[in-house]
């Protein structure tokens, strides 16, 4: 069924478009040369994260951290990574989304569990300082508190409805 | 800015650490080597996502032009007013903060971000303390962060490019924990909203 969202979601849009007598393809264009400016700005965030993340994966400090913390987590590092910077950084998990595809697979277990995690909440840092910032507010109060909670429900949650699902 | 400054730091570690630990530990070549492969892989990611965002920015634009968007979001501000009992009804906020979810749920992430700005200076309107924030603004960046998205394009678009056999598998699970963070972050806001109240 969820192949299906998509192609009816722009089914919809287009044909709400022609009845509103929208130039559709002069308003698509328009729309769609903005990608150009997000892309410049993401890609050096992206190699930057890409970069970092790599270094610090190869390095086999993180596994060195994991194994001597918690030794009887059943979770790859790349997926206990990726859930700590969740609300960090976008790039940067999307990076490491990246390497568990690659390492495991776009169909494995941890490669859907990845997927999920990184769907379900937004990065709560760049989100708070980018609309607390626009309107020259330092004081925010509960503001991140409450949405760090909100990431670690959302994180949880990801892990049990994935384990009840897909393993 | 709170979070430049704090992915700066973490950045700055994970070379450090990672650089330092690599060399102690002997993996200073598979570090060599991740540094040169890491800018190829980024470069292709970003080519392979391009294109998907270039569509979807385009379709998006017909979804905001046609008035469609405005349209979703009237129908959703019924809804949203109890959430925000310090917003007087009809107040230009209300319909920003629905475009804004409408075009989250959408994974229209870069349609949401300009709805989301108007959002915030027009509760600023509303803010009796100015610098400090307003329990709306807090209960519109709870839901906002803890991120309503129905289908998540990104990832649909990253699954089908390293060529998954089913791309959208993940759209149910991920719907499901981002309800439930949603709805756990309204709680915790409700919970600090009283208690930072008294």
């Amino acid at each position: 069924m969820s192949n299906y969202i998509l192609p009816f979601m722009v089914l919809g849009i287009v044909l709400y478009g022609i009845s509103k007598k929208v130039d559709l393809y002069d308003t698509f264009l328009e729309g769609s040369k903005e990608s150009f400016k997000m892309i410049v700005t993401i890609f050096p965030n992206l190699l930057a994260m890409i970069v970092g993340v790599n270094i610090l994966v190869e390095s086999g400090f993180l596994e060195f951290l994991i194994h001597l913390l918690i030794p009887f987590l059943k979770v790859p590092i790349e997926v206990v990574s990726l859930a700590i910077m969740r609300p960090i950084s976008g790039n940067a998990t999307l990076a490491l989304l990246n390497t568990i595809y690659t390492k495991y697979g776009v169909d494995h277990f941890y490669s859907l569990l990845g997927s999920t995690i990184q769907g379900c909440t937004d990065t709560t840092f760049y989100v708070i300082a980018l609309y607390y910032g626009s309107i020259g507010i330092k004081k925010i109060r509960y503001a991140l508190k409450t949405s760090l909670l909100a990431d670690v429900v959302g994180i949880c949650a990801s892990l049990v409805i994935c384990y009840l699902l897909f393993s | 800015m709170v979070s430049s400054i704090m992915v700066s730091k973490i950045w700055g570690y994970f070379i450090v650490i990672g650089i330092i630990f690599g060399l102690i530990s002997g993996n200073a070549i598979k570090i060599n080597e991740s540094i040169l492969t890491s800018c190829k892989t980024s470069l292709d990611l970003i080519m392979q996502i391009f294109p998907v965002i270039a569509l979807w920015l385009g379709i998006a634009n017909i979804a905001t032009k046609s008035g469609l968007l405005q349209k979703l979001s009237n129908s959703l501000t019924k809804l949203l007013g109890p959430l925000f009992p310090e917003i007087p009804k009809g107040h230009i906020s209300l319909s920003y903060i629905a475009s804004n979810i409408i075009a989250n749920v959408f994974g229209l992430g870069s349609a949401a971000t300009p709805f989301g700005l108007k959002a915030m200076s027009s509760l600023q309107e509303l803010n009796s303390d100015k610098t400090k924030a307003s329990r709306s603004m807090i209960t519109f960046t709870t839901i906002n962060t803890s991120g309503v998205t129905i289908v998540p394009t990104t990832i649909i678009a990253l699954r089908i490019m390293y060529g998954s056999i089913d791309p959208t598998k993940t759209v149910v699970t991920t719907l499901i924990a981002t309800s439930l963070a949603t709805i756990a972050g309204l709680f915790f806001d409700y919970l600090f909203a009283r208690r930072y109240h008294e």
